[in-house]
């Protein structure tokens, strides 16, 4: 059986779950425009880029383990 | 020079370049199963990083998503999602799976199966499924293949003959240097594709609407409601998002994802590069809008998925269509040929050796494979000439059946209970649900997509089954005591 990962990773990694899938109800709109952006786009793009961010502290949580 | 000429001869340049690249790329190598496969598990941080950028970057994510945003508007957001969130399941799952994938010499997803649950009959099921989703992949990358060359070069080259040669010349790199060949192919398809996303996604708007926030602007007074869900639809809501984004980060589930994991030089490779694939987001988010630009200037198209290439054809000059029309044809030739690739080896280690003759060399099976190489091929361009889906279709079809491999994956390698005959009729369940859902019309269910529907039904039938049948010996922990000898 492979070792299963910490649950503090996993709680991070649920985070992008949150954020971009489960919450859609709450951030599926036009309005405020971010950078002439519509409100959803803009939040997609925001977390293509922290999603990096917390696989990079799961990455450092893991690599101790 | 006419503008179909010089269109014509942009692209013709770009695909034999890459042709070229893709016979030249293994030349010095001994081409066995291992390398023809998983490119001798030796590839670094930047070239696996390449290649499933390569397979996740198809055509779809060209003529697909510009002709979603085209026909339905704010829905088609669930792509960025998925293959952002698909990295997380890579992350945890990639190492270990890679490590095993080396300790027992795993090449496919069905070598997983039958070295995991040791049971031949599951593995060859897991095969032939898997093979007939990678058909239907193929398929679709040829159909883009077709269209992107008819309209690039003017109508001068009819979409039969483009796909013909096409699959000819992908065929015979996959054959000539296996997927080390595929990956230098893609290094020359991603520099031209961002080239393109940039000239596309940033020209046209600025071009049309002198920038992205007017295009916006404009695009929210002319169809108010239009970017949000469920957008140009009626069906494709907020639980449909969800559920759909859950089923395609399952994306692991995929043949040829799976198997481009063993072709990292370790594990740490496999989670390094999860982290860094959102990047790759970028390109995609630019064609995003370059598809509104299309629904704004080049509206009343009857097909979607021409919408890019329409809006294009009208605003630059012929050889900039040369350009997209090569880069795109390039986009259908490198995942194309992964995925056939990924077939023949399936086919010919978890179908035909176990089914046939077990007792098949190494050498013996991979020129079953190469064989099959020609088969598979013929087949899916049969179905590409022959059929009318449109992109987006034949793709949630396949989703819906490859995310049902992967409880059998995920339980396998955490849990002992989990038993043989559990994860192949847990299987079998979620394709029975999500097949007569989506061939009956019903996708989405009550707003729910087919595939999750599924999964639900192929978890559940997997833990029930599991706990009414004899427990199955894990085959990573007692190795030897198997009824198969060889993976």
């Amino acid at each position: 059986m492979l070792k299963r990962p910490s649950t503090f990773s996993i709680l991070l990694a649920l985070i992008p779950f949150c954020a971009m899938c489960f919450s859609v109800p709450l951030w599926d709109r036009v309005d405020p425009r971010v950078f002439g952006l519509p409100f959803n786009l803009f939040w997609i793009i925001a977390w293509l880029g922290l999603t990096p961010l917390v696989l990079g502290i799961m990455y450092r949580i893991e690599k101790k383990r | 020079m006419s503008e179909g000429t010089e269109a014509l001869s942009v692209i013709f340049g770009i695909v034999a370049a890459g042709s070229c690249i893709g016979f030249l790329a293994s030349k010095r190598r001994a081409l066995n199963l291992e390398e023809w496969a998983v490119a001798g598990r030796g590839l670094g941080l930047i070239l696996v990083w390449i290649l499933l950028a390569g397979e996740t970057f198809t055509t779809f994510s060209v003529l697909g998503i510009s002709g979603w945003i085209y026909s339905r508007g704010g829905p088609i957001l669930y792509v960025l999602v998925y293959l952002t969130l698909a990295q997380i399941v890579v992350f945890f799952v990639g190492p270990g799976l890679w490590e095993l994938g080396r300790k027992f010499g795993l090449q496919t997803l069905g070598d997983f199966f039958a070295k995991r649950y040791g049971d031949r009959f599951l593995a060859m099921t897991v095969g032939l499924a898997g093979v007939f989703f990678l058909i239907l992949y193929l398929q679709l990358q040829l159909t883009g293949l077709g269209l992107i060359v008819e309209v690039a070069s003017f109508e001068r080259v009819g979409r039969t003959p483009a796909m013909v040669c096409s699959t000819v010349v992908v065929a015979g790199f996959v054959l000539a240097s296996g997927v080390r060949g595929v990956v230098w192919v893609s290094v020359l398809k991603d520099f031209l594709l961002v080239a393109v996303a940039l000239v596309v996604g940033i020209g046209l708007p600025y071009i049309h609407f002198g920038g992205i926030g007017p295009m916006f602007t404009e695009l929210i007074k002319a169809k108010p409601g239009y970017l949000t869900m469920p957008g140009g639809t009626t069906n494709l809501t907020h639980s449909w998002f969800i559920s759909t984004v859950c089923v395609n980060s399952l994306l692991l589930g995929w043949p040829h994802f799976f198997g481009s994991i063993f072709t990292a030089k370790d594990g740490d490779t496999v989670r390094r590069n999860a982290i860094i694939m959102p990047f790759y987001m970028i390109p995609l988010i630019l064609i995003v809008f370059a598809g509104c630009a299309a629904l704004l200037v080049a509206p009343g198209l009857p097909n979607g998925d021409l919408a890019l290439l329409a809006v294009v054809r009208r605003t630059f000059s012929p050889w900039v269509l040369g350009v997209i029309g090569g880069a795109g044809a390039l986009t259908a030739m490198v995942p194309g040929a992964i995925q056939i690739l990924t077939a023949a080896t399936l086919f010919a280690k978890n179908v035909y050796r176990p089914l046939v003759s077990p007792e098949l060399s190494e050498e013996d099976t991979a020129l079953v494979a190469k064989v099959a190489v020609g088969g598979i091929t013929a087949v899916a361009l049969c179905l590409a000439l022959n059929s009318s889906t449109t992109l987006v279709g034949l793709l949630i079809v396949a989703y819906s059946g490859i995310s049902q491999f992967v409880p059998g994956i995920i339980l396998g390698l955490y849990s002992r209970r989990v038993t043989s005959r559990g994860v192949l009729f847990g299987m079998l369940a979620g394709f029975a649900v999500a097949g007569s859902l989506i061939f009956t019309h019903q996708d989405p269910f009550h707003g729910i997509n087919a595939g999750f529907v599924g999964l639900v039904a192929n978890v559940v039938t997997l833990l029930a089954v599991s706990r009414l049948s004899r427990p199955t010996p894990n085959g990573f922990e007692s190795s030897g005591a198997l009824p198969i000898r060889r993976i």
